[in-house]
């Protein structure tokens, strides 16, 4: 029941958090220059004072900003995003077609690098200075170093352009593949690529951060303890190092899971993948408030709803939070 | 020897002029082939894809294929039968008559009639495109019967008979407009036009689909099954999308100027730069007149002799620009190179800036002036670096200021700048796209686009005003040669670079590029050779 009760206080308080956000980017929005009707008049190439007038009508532009605030707030509460200033599109429309695409890329490299990640980290951690090690850190420091548009353009070169194994970008082939199963395998062929650029990247802090962390843990008294009651070594590093050297890796990975939303922006665009990253990259570019506020508020939610689940998983894997909070 | 060797060299090219001959007669022969995919790039992804309602690059692409125009134009901007399958202009200039194509069907089966001319030159137009309003305000449209349109003016204007292509005049179904409102309307999401392609599909953040219109009114047209504008985001995956093969088609600012020349030199690819004459873009040097020293034609001339074009042209734009004498480009056939012109010469801008006064200070620095880039990236921050190193060795200290794009066009239309770069296109006659930048009436604040220097020039706004409402082509073309001489004598703006849009596509794709439209012609004759 205790756990019911922090659900809810965070519930309320995720909710406070996710409106004063919107208030914050709303105002936060406006204070860049340029104004979203002389963007549009420049998009077409052409412009008279009808357009720009036209423009701020329909978008409540010429209200006072404390009207647009007031109207957006309370559309919002009603579940209304309102509609996009470039495409006079529903947001919630354009936001929902993208999502799966970006929440499949990132989820993806995501928990491939939460499998690949922490049990490298580990191995690593079980054998420090060896040449497996000495040899997984720099290559982790490489793919952590180096920009991700860099690796996702060599991998194009190696696996499409010269081997020609996999498809070099889009989410589906040129002439979309006909039948469930032909589709499926279709998408996933596509989805290798950018899901490895981007997995590598994670995989590389996270190779880092689970060795940092087992090695610290190590040192513990408790660890020493464990060795002199003679356990096996897997054993030690399994049950009594790794658990308490998790607690680090879950608090990163649930910030990072926070980001799926936003934190492929260089990959969609390298991979040319129909996601929500680059959508709000122009977006911001073009300065289409509504659909920039509403991609806000999406990742804002995601971001909130993902702390929870890290502190419920953290309350789990180290009762010791539950007894401070 | 001599009479021996010069029989062989005619004998030589007896034979070469036969193979060619021969290779000729082989290529007439050559029918083009029904059938086929097109894979196009298109970046950015368009707000829509009904011309007018929209007009930016990406629109106008796909929307070229489903919409058509009463007329098109060629290379020298002549006017062609489109929906109009002949025309006729009074003497007086008063009065434009189009007999329209019969047995056009809309792509819902719908037939096509005068009634949808008049709807959408009354309605549709004024209503939406910003561009042709002020064209189409002047006419009063009538349809005497079902295929004839009359268009009126109780005063004649010149440009009015390069406004009928479907990006300046786009002609929509009555039917499915008419008593709705035309931006809700949902068929700008599935739009229904003439043109030899209609739409089938439109995947979010991957491709706009369109298919072959079988009841297209040219009999075996079009050649090609199916059409996908395929948004690519990143320019050097659009680069290898072409190398290999994958997609057929990439023009205008798709690809790097850098890896135009390597992609252009690949067997399986063609490159032209010519199908922009519609759109003719010039890149200028503006300079807020408004203020000091730029309101002194002597700082203008200075700079512009300061300025290296040809290095600008070869270094910058890769060759892929030529130099312009004026505001009105050299496709145009109302454009003259008998001008007043500007070489590159460092010492005669010194000259003129010591004849101002302008003398150096202890670190050799006349004038210090702020410049706005176009925010379009590399290219465009490495022509503001070239401008400032220029300038500077003139003794014009030169700081860059960066914006983004809203930035960029909020400052420039609130004349808020010193110097600013910029392109746009002039457009096929130059009361429709070179006058708003120089005639003072034009001057608004706030709106981008407009004679955002500040230019005026009281002689030059009665020619631009003459010019437009002159039936006569060649008295047309007479006043438009005292504007150009004008202008350029007081360099009204620092023409930099007519810009020469690459269109590449795969070698096998023909009829790519077969009018002053380009890649934005509907492409009923483009096919594959195999």
């Amino acid at each position: 029941m205790p756990q019911l009760g922090f659900v809810l206080q965070w519930v309320v308080k995720a909710l406070a958090v996710v409106l004063a956000i919107t208030i914050l980017n709303f105002f936060l929005i406006r204070l860049a220059p340029g104004d979203p009707a002389v963007v549009m008049a420049g998009e077409a190439g052409a412009a008279d004072q009808q357009f720009l007038d036209q423009v701020r009508r329909d978008f409540g532009l010429d209200q006072p900003l404390a009207v647009q605030l007031a109207t957006y707030v309370k559309n919002v509460l009603t579940l209304d995003l309102g509609q996009s200033f470039r495409t006079g599109r529903p947001v919630a429309d354009m936001i929902f077609e993208r999502l799966p695409a970006t929440l499949l890329l990132t989820g993806t490299a995501y928990v491939f690098a939460l499998i690949v990640g922490p049990l490298l980290g580990a191995i690593a951690a079980m054998r420090p200075r060896s040449v497996f090690d000495s040899l997984l850190m720099v290559v982790a420091l490489v793919f952590y170093a180096t920009p991700i548009f860099w690796v996702g353009l060599l991998l194009i070169l190696v696996f499409s352009v010269q081997l020609g194994w996999l498809p070099p970008f889009g989410m589906q082939s040129m002439i979309p593949v006909k039948g469930a199963l032909a589709g499926t395998l279709d998408v996933i062929r596509h989805l290798i690529l950018p899901a490895v650029t981007l997995g590598l990247f994670y995989i590389a802090v996270y190779v880092r951060l689970t060795r940092a962390s087992m090695l610290e843990t190590a040192t513990l008294d408790y660890v020493k303890t464990a060795r002199a009651k003679g356990l096996p070594e897997w054993r030690v590093a399994t049950a009594h190092i790794l658990r308490t050297a998790l607690i680090p890796i879950i608090t990163f990975a649930g910030l990072q899971a926070g980001h799926l939303v936003g934190g492929a922006i260089v990959v969609e665009t390298v991979f040319a993948w129909p996601g929500i990253g680059r959508l709000a990259f122009d977006a911001l570019f073009q300065r289409d408030y509504n659909l920039l506020l509403g991609v806000f508020l999406i990742s804002a939610l995601m971001v909130v709803f993902f702390n929870m689940v890290t502190d419920i998983v953290l309350r789990i894997a180290d009762p010791r939070i539950a007894g401070r909070a | 020897m001599r009479r021996r060797t010069t029989m062989g060299l005619i004998g030589r090219l007896m034979a070469v002029v036969f193979a060619l001959a021969l290779a000729g007669a082989g290529a007439a022969r050559a029918e083009p082939q029904q059938g086929g995919t097109l894979n196009s790039t298109l970046w950015p992804e368009p707000p829509g894809i009904v011309i007018g309602i929209h007009l930016n690059a990406p629109t106008l692409l796909p929307s070229s294929k489903i919409f058509e125009g009463l007329l098109t134009y060629d290379f020298a901007l002549s006017p062609q039968p489109m929906l109009a399958e002949s025309w006729e202009v009074s003497e007086d200039g008063l009065t434009y008559t189009f007999k329209l194509r019969q047995g056009v069907k809309w792509h819902d089966g719908e037939d096509f009639n005068a009634e949808d001319v008049v709807y959408s030159l009354t309605k549709f137009i004024p209503e939406v495109h910003p561009r042709s309003r002020p064209t189409f305000a002047r006419t009063k449209v009538t349809a005497p019967d079902d295929h004839t349109v009359v268009l009126t003016l109780e005063e004649p204007y010149g440009p009015l008979i390069r406004s009928f292509d479907v990006i300046g005049a786009p002609i929509v179904p009555e039917h499915v407009y008419n008593g709705s409102d035309i931006r809700e309307n949902p068929a700008n999401r599935a739009p229904i036009g003439t043109g030899p392609f209609k739409f089938s599909e439109w995947a979010s953040g991957e491709y706009i689909h369109l298919v072959r219109n079988d009841a297209y009114w040219l009999d075996g047209r079009p050649y090609l099954d199916e059409i996908y504008y395929r948004f690519i985001p990143d320019s050097a995956s659009r680069a290898l999308a072409l190398e290999t093969d994958q997609v057929h088609l990439a023009t205008q600012n798709d690809i790097e100027l850098v890896d135009v020349a390597r992609l252009a030199a690949m067997p399986h690819l063609e490159m032209t730069t010519k199908g922009w004459e519609w759109g003719a873009p010039i890149s200028w040097l503006e300079m807020n007149l408004r203020r000091e020293p730029f309101n002194d034609v002597r700082f203008r001339k200075a700079v512009m002799h300061a300025l290296n074009r040809e290095f600008i042209r070869d270094s910058i734009f890769f060759g892929l620009a030529a130099i312009p004498t004026g505001p009105i480009h050299s496709s145009s056939p109302f454009y003259t190179d008998d001008v007043p012109t500007y070489e590159y010469d460092p010492e005669k801008a010194k000259a003129l800036l010591d004849e101002m006064g302008l003398e150096a200070d202890a670190d050799g620095v006349r004038a210090k002036i702020g410049l706005l880039g176009l925010p379009y990236g590399e290219l465009w921050d490495r022509l503001s670096q070239y401008i400032r190193q220029a300038l500077g060795e003139v003794g014009v200290e030169v700081t860059i200021e960066t914006s983004d794009v809203a930035g960029w066009g909020s400052r420039i239309s609130n004349w808020d700048v010193d110097m600013s770069t910029t392109y746009l296109t002039t457009l096929s006659d130059p009361a429709l796209g070179v006058a708003r930048s120089y005639i003072t009436e034009n001057q608004r604040k706030g709106v981008l686009f407009t004679n955002t220097s500040g230019y005026t020039n009281p002689e030059v706004d009665r020619l631009f005003a003459e010019a437009a409402s002159e039936p006569n082509e060649d008295k047309r073309r007479e006043l438009y040669h005292q504007v150009q001489k004008i202008v350029a004598d007081e360099v009204a703006l620092a023409w930099l670079v007519e810009l020469q849009w690459p269109t590449i596509h795969s070698a096998k794709l023909k009829n790519v590029v077969r009018n002053g439209l380009g890649p934005n012609d509907n492409f009923a004759e483009a096919y594959f050779e195999e």
